[in-house]
């Protein structure tokens, strides 16, 4: 397993490497320039000296590599420097914003708390739900609790969040008032009543993303239990006489679980990507919206770095779910 | 009586044996009736609905007038900010969210099944193009959308036209995004049919691959890229309406659905009507997709087939 886990580790090194190269060259051979906001009456001598200001001028590569080292190097530094109060980095230059001119990891580490709150309660709460759905729906096949758990799925997964998250805001926000339409980013929990009022304006954007979320974890969970309730062992259990409650709750229920933690883990890079909408619905001011602002602004850096996060997370959550599958399921262990 | 048995035991093809377990599938038939009829009202409502989509009052004072109406029966679907008749705007922008879907669709099955036949079919070539899979699969797909066409919208606007232009970016950008699942599916049924006799005979008498690949493989994978593709136009419609309502979508002279959603969103505390209606629309097309291509998979699985 320890040889398995290394060998998938040294893989995970190239894959993100091409994804870097990728997501740079995209963005950078893309037409228009870091000045283009600037207005032309700015001389050309000015304009070449906010080119190289920024470090605009040098050729592709450079700006790669650079990049490169300072987001693996430089910024765990920092990372650490401002974790335990230590000087590693010794003021090397950073991802720096076009947009801000701040350093682009400050303003992820700003927005992502927002999105993480949101976005993790609701994948929560979304996997809660999916599961006993899947579960019931499997045991009870072609019921009219399956055929509606059924329709539930489709309908989660082909009404678009952008829609479910405006009828809801139309609804629960605009006619009855209960929840407030916009997410306050400023609002601290500092007594019950703070309590209370982050649990009303999470309420309509959580319930949007686990709505989604659930539609499609239920129905791999309903397909794995199927799958085992047909299985030998379980008709063994039964003949010993065993209840039904801890047939499907101990025996069906953890062998059916394995394919769906995978899924869990893979699904979790994906819902960052998903809660971009949910941000924009609620103008939530997390990592979606900045980087939503940074494309509008052809800001490059922290398009760049954003986009790149992402990648690094759906690898490293495939990394995951390759090497949970093997810790649960020894038939699976690949050496 | 034997008449009858004699009649149902006519040589059926395969396709008369699909349709009728597709026609079992209730939910699915259903979903095709709603699909025809959303499709029909939006090809061929235009010839009957003859209000311009694009049509302003010239005249300011009658145009004011004609703003943001309720419905009424000579505009059934009310108006909007700028007095288009929302009805024509539906039905127009009906045809391009359909023919969006179905392109982008038909890119990404093109790829993917040209990817999924020859990973599948030359040994040598497998572990570069399932590498080159991963690493699509691997990709953040929508921030990168969005990057594409944020960047790509202008010049190439420039070279075909705001309209045309837009269309084949978007098409392309979704299309080339999304054929990884066709791909490793393709590749896996390729894998199997290789080994079976009818090729090895095929390969025995010396018919080149081509050939192989056209007459013998292509057909035997057609069920499963069926299916993909179904499912792939579902996807499709949402991503391109993603795309419009985060602002990054069709001009608003050329709407489809989700563009029209776009704009009804801010006014939607006065007129909730104007997001209702596109919304409804994107949300029933893409559930009567995927319905039928829930229909369809159950139809071509010949291990369900005749249950």
């Amino acid at each position: 397993m320890l040889s398995f886990t290394i060998r998938r580790l040294l893989t995970a090194i190239p894959t993100l490497l091409l994804i870097s190269l990728v997501i740079f060259l995209l963005v950078d051979l893309a037409p228009g320039s870091p000045l283009s906001d600037v207005p032309l009456t700015v001389p050309p001598e000015v304009r070449q000296k906010m080119l190289e200001a920024m470090g605009a001028d040098q050729p592709v590569m450079v700006r790669y590599l650079l990049w490169l080292k300072q987001f693996f190097w430089i910024e765990p530094l920092y990372g650490i420097d401002a974790l335990f109060g230590t000087d590693f980095a010794q003021g090397a230059q950073r991802i720096i914003s076009w947009q801000s001119k701040v350093p682009v990891f400050q303003i992820i580490g700003e927005r992502l708390p927002q999105t993480l709150t949101v976005v993790g309660t609701a994948y929560l709460i979304g996997v809660l739900i999916a599961l006993p759905i899947g579960i019931y729906s499997a045991y009870r096949q072609y019921s009219w609790f399956d055929q509606a758990g059924t329709f539930f799925a489709m309908a989660g997964f082909s009404v678009p969040t952008f829609f479910t998250g405006n009828l809801l805001i139309l609804i629960f926000a605009v006619n009855l008032g209960w929840f407030p339409t916009i997410y306050d980013t400023n609002l601290e929990v500092v007594d019950w009543a703070s309590f209370k009022e982050m649990l009303a304006q999470m309420a309509l954007p959580v319930t949007v993303l686990a709505l989604f979320n659930a539609a499609e974890i239920s129905r791999y969970t309903r397909s794995s239990v199927l799958e085992n309730l047909g299985q030998d062992y379980v008709r063994t259990a039964r003949a010993k006489g065993m209840g039904e409650g801890r047939v499907v709750l101990k025996h069906v229920l953890r062998n059916s679980l394995i394919p769906v933690v995978t899924v869990v883990a893979l699904g979790l890079p994906t819902v960052f990507g998903g809660a971009i909408v949910t941000e924009q619905i609620f103008k939530i001011n997390g990592i979606g919206a900045a980087l939503i602002g940074a494309i509008n602004v052809s800001d490059l850096p922290t398009v760049q770095t954003v986009t790149f996060i992402f990648a690094v997370l759906i690898v490293l959550f495939n990394l995951i779910a390759d090497i949970l599958y093997g810790i649960l399921d020894p038939r699976i262990r690949y050496d | 009586m034997t008449e009858i048995t004699l009649q149902t035991e006519k040589v059926r093809g395969p396709w008369a044996d699909v349709w009728a377990q597709f026609r079992k599938h209730k939910g699915a038939m259903f979903a095709l009736w709603t699909l025809g009829t959303l499709a029909v009202v939006c090809l061929l409502g235009p010839l009957v609905w003859r209000i311009d989509p694009n049509f302003i009052e010239s005249d300011t004072v009658k145009m004011f007038r004609m703003r943001n109406q309720g419905p009424s029966l000579a505009h059934p679907l009310g108006t909007d900010q700028l007095g288009r008749d929302m009805l024509a705007r539906m039905m127009f922008g009906g045809r391009i969210s359909l023919a969006v879907g179905l392109v982008a669709m038909l890119v990404a099955i093109f790829i993917g099944t040209t990817v999924g036949v020859i990973a599948g079919y030359f040994r040598r070539l497998d572990g570069l193009l399932m590498r080159l899979t991963d690493l699509f699969l691997a990709l953040p797909l929508l921030p990168l959308l969005l990057v594409m066409i944020f960047l790509f919208r202008d010049p190439v606007a420039g070279v075909l036209g705001p309209r045309l232009g837009t269309f084949l970016l978007i098409v392309m950008a979704i299309g080339l995004t999304s054929w990884m699942q066709a791909a490793r599916v393709v590749r896996g049924e390729v894998l199997a049919l290789k080994e079976r006799e009818f090729v090895l005979a095929a390969r025995s008498i010396g018919t080149p691959s081509r050939r192989i690949i056209t007459r013998h493989i292509l057909p035997n994978v057609l069920s499963p890229v069926l299916v993909a593709a179904t499912l792939g136009i579902a996807a499709a419609i949402i991503t391109e309406s993603v795309l419009s309502f985060l602002g990054l979508g069709f001009p608003p002279d050329f709407p489809t659905w989700g563009r029209l959603l776009y704009d009804g969103i801010a006014e939607i505390r006065t007129y909730p009507e104007r997001v209702m209606w596109p919304g409804i629309a994107i949300s029933l097309t893409v559930l009567s997709v995927n319905y039928i291509g829930d229909g369809l998979r159950d139809a071509l699985d010949p291990r369900i087939r005749g249950r």
